[in-house]
Formats: C-alpha cells, sequence, structure tokens
C-alpha cells in the first residue's frame, strides 16, 4: 500500500468540499437539535401529561431505533407522504430530529438537576414562569447539561456519515469516491477515517475546554 | 402490508440479534485486556491502549467497517463479509466497553479493598474475589446501555452486504414499493428488541445484589 500524496493534492478541493458539508450539516443539525430538543423538554415540564406522553413516546421511538432505518423512512418514504426532499435537506431535517429525541433528555434531565427549591423561591420573588426558566433554570442547568452535550456533539459528528448512505456530499461520500476512481479504496479509507477522527479530538478538547471556563460559574451548584 | 412480509424481517432480525450478541461478548473478552491495559502504571500497556480507544471512538462505525472490510482481504484474508462485520462492530464496542470497566475498576470503594487486605486476602485474591465483582456489578448498566447502542449500530454492517434488519428492509422497500410500512415495521421490529433487552437488564439490575457507597 503506497499512498501517492499526490492524489490528496489532486482532490483537495473536493475532500475540502466534503469537510464542509460534513461540519455544516453537523453544526446546523446541532443548532436545530439543541432547540427542539429544549422546546421538547420544555413542553413536557409545563404542558401537562396530554403532552408530556406523546411526546415521551416519540422521544422513546427515536432513541430505540437506528438513525440508519430513520434516515430511509424520511428519504424514502417521504415522497409517498408528499414530501420529496434532496438528499442534504433529508439529511439535515433526519440528523436535526434525532439530536433532538436525545437534546430532549439531556435537558429534561438538567430540569430535574435544579433543586426545586430555588424554582419556590423565584416563585415567591413574584418571578414569571419565563423568568424563572431565564433566569433560574437555564444558568444552575449550565454546567450539568454540558458534558453530556459534548459527548452527543460527538455522537452527531460520527452518525452523520450514515448520511453517505443516501448520497449526502458529505466527506464519507466524497472520500470514498475518490478511492473508487483512484483505484485507492483502503488509503482513502484511512485517510477518511484520520479526518473524522482530528475533529472529532477537537470537538472534544473544545468541550474540555468550555468545561473549565464554565465551572468557574459554579456558584449555585447544590 | 402482508404478514409474509414482516415474518421476512423478523426472520432477518436473527442476524441483527446473532452479530450483535457475537459483538458485544467479544468485544467484552477484548475489553477486560484493555482496562487491565488502561489501568497499568506503565505507560509501554497505557499508551497503546489509550491510542486505541481514541481511534475506535473518534472515527464512525460506517467508516471502521468500510476499513475493516477492505483492509482484511488487503493483508490476505479473504473471509467473509460476516467475519469482517463481527470484528469491526466487536473493535468498536470493545473501545467503549474498555471505558465503561476502567470507570468500573477506578471506582472500587477504596475502604473495602483495604479491608479485604486488614484481613489478610492476598493481592490476588483482592483482585479477583473484591475488585473483579464490585466493578462487574458496577459496570452492569453501562453494559446493557452498551448492548443497546450495538443492537442500533448493527444497522450499519448491511453496507458489507449482510441481510439482518435494515438490510432486509431496503430490499423489501425496493421491490415492493412500501417504503413507509416497511421501514417502519422495521423501526417496530428494533424497538421490541431495544425494549426487551432494556427490560432485561432493569430486571438483572434489581435481581443482582447492591453495592455499597
Amino acid at each position: 500500500m503506497i499512498f501517492d500524496p499526490n492524489v490528496i493534492l489532486k482532490h483537495l478541493p473536493e475532500i475540502i468540499s466534503g469537510t464542509g458539508v460534513t461540519l455544516a450539516l453537523w453544526l446546523a443539525g446541532m443548532a436545530l437539535g439543541i432547540l427542539i430538543g429544549f422546546l421538547v423538554a420544555t413542553l413536557r415540564r409545563y404542558g401537562g401529561r396530554l403532552i408530556d406522553l406523546p411526546l415521551g413516546l416519540a422521544v422513546e421511538v427515536l432513541r430505540g431505533t437506528p438513525f440508519l432505518i430513520q434516515i430511509f423512512l424520511v428519504y424514502y418514504g417521504g415522497p409517498f407522504i408528499g414530501i420529496s426532499l434532496d438528499p442534504i435537506p433529508c439529511g439535515l431535517l433526519g440528523l436535526s430530529i434525532y439530536a433532538a429525541a436525545y437534546y430532549s433528555e439531556i435537558f429534561r434531565a438538567g430540569y430535574a438537576s435544579v433543586p426545586h427549591g430555588h424554582v419556590e423561591a423565584g416563585e415567591c420573588l413574584g418571578l414569571t414562569q419565563f423568568q424563572i426558566i431565564r433566569r433560574i433554570l437555564l444558568p444552575e442547568m449550565a454546567l450539568i447539561v454540558l458534558p453530556p452535550s459534548v459527548n452527543l456533539a460527538v455522537i452527531l459528528l460520527k452518525e452523520s456519515a450514515v448520511l453517505s448512505i443516501i448520497t449526502v456530499p458529505e466527506l464519507t461520500t466524497t472520500v470514498s469516491a475518490i478511492g473508487s476512481q483512484e483505484y485507492a479504496f483502503l488509503e482513502a479509507i484511512f485517510l477518511l477515517a484520520i479526518i473524522y477522527w482530528v475533529i472529532v479530538e477537537c470537538a472534544a478538547r473544545l468541550g474540555r475546554l468550555a468545561e473549565t471556563r464554565l465551572s468557574t460559574f459554579r456558584f449555585a451548584a447544590s | 402490508m402482508s404478514f409474509k412480509l414482516f415474518s421476512l424481517l423478523v426472520q432477518a432480525s436473527v442476524w441483527t440479534i446473532g452479530i450483535s450478541a457475537i459483538s458485544i461478548a467479544l468485544g467484552f473478552l477484548i475489553a477486560i485486556g484493555l482496562s487491565a491495559a488502561l489501568l497499568s502504571r506503565k505507560p509501554l500497556y497505557r499508551k497503546p491502549a489509550e491510542f486505541f480507544i481514541s481511534f475506535f471512538r473518534g472515527v464512525p462505525l460506517l467508516v471502521q467497517l468500510l476499513l475493516i472490510y477492505n483492509l482484511l482481504p488487503f493483508i490476505g484474508l479473504n473471509v467473509p463479509s460476516i467475519v469482517a462485520a463481527i470484528v469491526g462492530m466487536s473493535l468498536c464496542t470493545a473501545a467503549y466497553q474498555a471505558e465503561n470497566l476502567r470507570g468500573g475498576f477506578e471506582s472500587v470503594p477504596k475502604g473495602l479493598t483495604e479491608a479485604a487486605d486488614m484481613v489478610g486476602f492476598s493481592p490476588r485474591q483482592v483482585f479477583l474475589r473484591i475488585k473483579v465483582p464490585i466493578a462487574l456489578r458496577l459496570t452492569f448498566p453501562a453494559l446493557v446501555n452498551e448492548a443497546i447502542m450495538i443492537l442500533k449500530s448493527s444497522s450499519l454492517v448491511s453496507v458489507v452486504g449482510i441481510v439482518e434488519i435494515t438490510r432486509m428492509a431496503q430490499d423489501l422497500a425496493s421491490s415492493t414499493y412500501m417504503p413507509i410500512e416497511i421501514f417502519s415495521s422495521a423501526a417496530l421490529i428494533y424497538l421490541v428488541i431495544c425494549w426487551a433487552v432494556a427490560l432485561a437488564g432493569r430486571y438483572g439490575e434489581r435481581s443482582l445484589p447492591g453495592v455499597a457507597k
């Protein structure tokens, strides 16, 4: 196995664009997932049983089935109910929904971790429900929520490789295509593994940095 | 959707369950060695184990499977794709299980090992009779979680051509033009398997002895 570095140089623009698509899908999927996940956790907390039960069931189903099956359902099943999506929007939709299910559980645990007395204190002071969420619950749960969120972010990046199966032009698709073109499939997959590894290591380090930064605000813990 | 299609999916689930079970078991054996290396004071053992774990936790399983599927023939091992799939999944879950086991061994209460020391247990006895059972007990919930993760990840071995639930669903969906019914049924089967494992795990945990904090 002799890898010609010129092959990488020749295909550098494609590799960069594939990496770009992966990063963009990852970040957008994560942002949407956090947003929807937070919304779901909040609705489940304040919405009563009628909202909590169906949302809880949806979260359970999303967490109990493989991402690949969910993607197939949206991509191949969508057109039958009038939702024809191109691979990229379909991938983004699938990734966001998948992320939202897991993030909602993280936020649910975050809500549960805030001592009830703090919420009651806020109520006594006459804060509105919204103010309690914004001024008490969110800041206090931030520290609890961060480590599992970073973990999930790494998992999502790795899951995004699955999108290559529905031909989203992301990193895995691009690099394995280059491998087949150049008759150097094994080398290409090695390169692919290294690129993912580097991104994951960077993300994990960034997460740890954020944790140490945030831990200076540990005023409200316990 | 006819009963016949559904029963084909159920039959394919034997592969999903089989591959997952073998991978979890093999992964556990590899993880024992890895976690021992991780807990070693010698960098000669520790560093390679850390490297291995960092790699297998940092690279998507899909990429690992493609890598192993193409690497094995390259180094002269012409094995059926099922072997490549099991090797890939076992190595991946080994990395995760090793981290769990290390955590378990590190959280064995110090007082217990000291007590055993005081009563005159040899270091070997302390390890086998105190540390191992307690660490295994502590990592049991994580093991159940990992089993569920692997069951879901096993859908990826469809890309190396193994006809488990996902691949069967794909084939059926393209031949019957009923993707919604078929993929929903596949999802349902995964859900039932995962719930069964979670339920068994909860039952197992209740029947296992507790551990003093």
